[in-house]
């Protein structure tokens, strides 16, 4: 456990930016991830701990035009429970259900789920698929990055020490959208992804449109199938090209081993996964 | 050792006015500050349940909670369980049933089976055992919590 300098909660953007312009402080909404890193030395905290949960501008969720706007200090049992919210991102309530268990859902935040970048983190990878954005807003004003591209690392994103990410933009699913998540753990609750898959696509009478498939916990950040995509735009789903796309995105991504699976039966998933998940997209 | 921060929150109902570390856990301040030894430490990630308690109504594990982020809020644990009468179904249930063997899950079991049943109060065998998932118990095999649980949702059958 590390010591620090400041606490402080402040009840406005403008004091919590304020407080972030040094660059010195460690943000913390949910905690859940928070308290057991900084507990077990894997984060440092910085000498101020600015905690945010007391801004009301980062809570709750609203339609703006062709998006939702999903506040960062959004629960995950909001994903899931809220009707609102699940009835226009289905994918997204889908993943938040597979999350941890029903206390850490009740504290987690999606906007700590994002940050904190995990490979496995479970709201990732169906952002990804949904062309989510986030906004980021620091003293000096806001920016709008595509979520794909802001993962860097581990634990590691495209915000700046002097950044509060505020709110997640999710473009509604058009007419005729199919999605699926699949999550492959041990055991329903509680489990990190050994691998997790998400797929999103358009039915038209020409093909699949707007193809979208996305990993977790296959290499350093959630990730998206470019390659995969590519094989499936346009076309019509044959068995033939389900096992093409099967050996493509096994192909594509870059697992290691570790303690939940190797990376030989990580392929195995991605490959088995994206087949099962074609499939059953084929006889939609 | 960091700075310490006055927090004010209602405890059980009560109000309670305390200094904390900043990065003290809710677990911590329960058990070794406030000598509220219901509410468990077992695993410290998480993962297992046993220091479940409620907070603005819902269920959170206290370990994961910085005890900074209790102030403003209202805090409920076991020993607030114990003397709810909304709750003696519950607990009584838990005996009948023979939901409790060595105990040491049992008061996280009960508050979240609590918040389970505030959530839906007819919940079926399904939905509490979904709502119980984060909770671990090594003696019983589940079955006669969940038969506790049941027996008071009315969905035994």
């Amino acid at each position: 456990m590390t010591a620090i300098e400041r606490y402080l909660a402040p009840a406005s953007l403008d004091d919590a930016l304020a407080a972030l312009a040094g660059g010195n402080a460690t943000i913390l909404a949910g905690g859940t991830d928070l308290m057991v890193q900084s507990h077990g030395g894997k984060t440092r905290l910085r000498p101020v701990l600015l905690n945010i949960r007391r801004l009301p501008e980062l809570a709750g969720h609203s339609i703006e035009g062709e998006s939702v706007r999903i506040g960062a200090l959004t629960t995950i049992n909001q994903l899931r429970e809220d009707a609102t919210l699940a009835k226009a991102l289905p994918l997204l309530a889908e993943a938040a259900d597979r999350f941890a268990s029903d206390q850490v859902r009740n504290m987690a935040t999606i906007g700590g789920n994002v940050c904190n970048a995990s490979p496995a983190g479970d709201t990732l990878v169906p952002l990804l698929v949904l062309d989510a954005e986030v906004e980021l807003a620091s003293a000096s004003g806001r920016r709008r990055l595509p979520i794909n591209g802001f993962f860097t690392g581990p634990g590691r994103t495209l915000r700046q020490p002097e950044e509060l990410l505020t709110a997640i933009y999710v473009p509604m699913p058009r007419l005729r959208t199919v999605s699926r998540f699949v999550k492959f753990g041990t055991r329903p609750a509680l489990d990190i992804s050994a691998v997790s898959l998400g797929f999103k696509a358009e039915l038209t009478p020409a093909g699949l449109a707007n193809v979208r498939v996305a990993f977790g916990a296959v290499g350093p950040t959630p990730m998206r199938g470019p390659g995969t995509e590519a094989l499936l735009e346009g076309q019509r789903l044959t068995p033939a090209l389900i096992a093409k796309a099967a050996e493509t995105a096994m192909a594509e991504i870059t697992p290691i081993d570790d303690v939940r699976a190797t990376a030989w039966y990580r392929r195995e998933l991605v490959h088995n996964l994206l087949r099962k998940v074609l499939n059953d997209v084929a006889d939609h | 050792m960091s700075p310490t921060i006055e927090i004010t929150f209602t405890l059980n109902g009560m109000p309670k006015r305390i200094s904390v570390d900043p990065t003290l856990s809710t677990l911590v301040m329960l058990r070794e500050i406030l000598g509220l030894t219901g509410t468990k430490y077992g695993c410290g990630e998480g993962e297992c349940g046993a220091c479940t308690i409620l907070v603005d109504g819902k269920s959170a594990n206290a370990c994961l909670m910085f005890a900074a982020d209790c102030d403003g809020r209202a805090i409920v644990t076991i020993e607030g369980v114990a003397i709810d009468r909304s709750a003696d179904g519950l607990r009584q249930a838990f005996v009948d049933h023979g939901g409790v063997q060595c105990g040491f899950c049992t008061p996280g079991m009960v508050v979240q089976a609590k918040h389970t049943l505030d959530k839906q109060p007819h919940a079926d065998r399904a939905t509490i055992k979904r709502g119980l998932e984060g909770n671990i118990c090594r003696c019983t095999g589940y079955k006669k919590i969940v038969d506790a649980v049941a027996a008071v949702s009315g969905t035994n059958s």
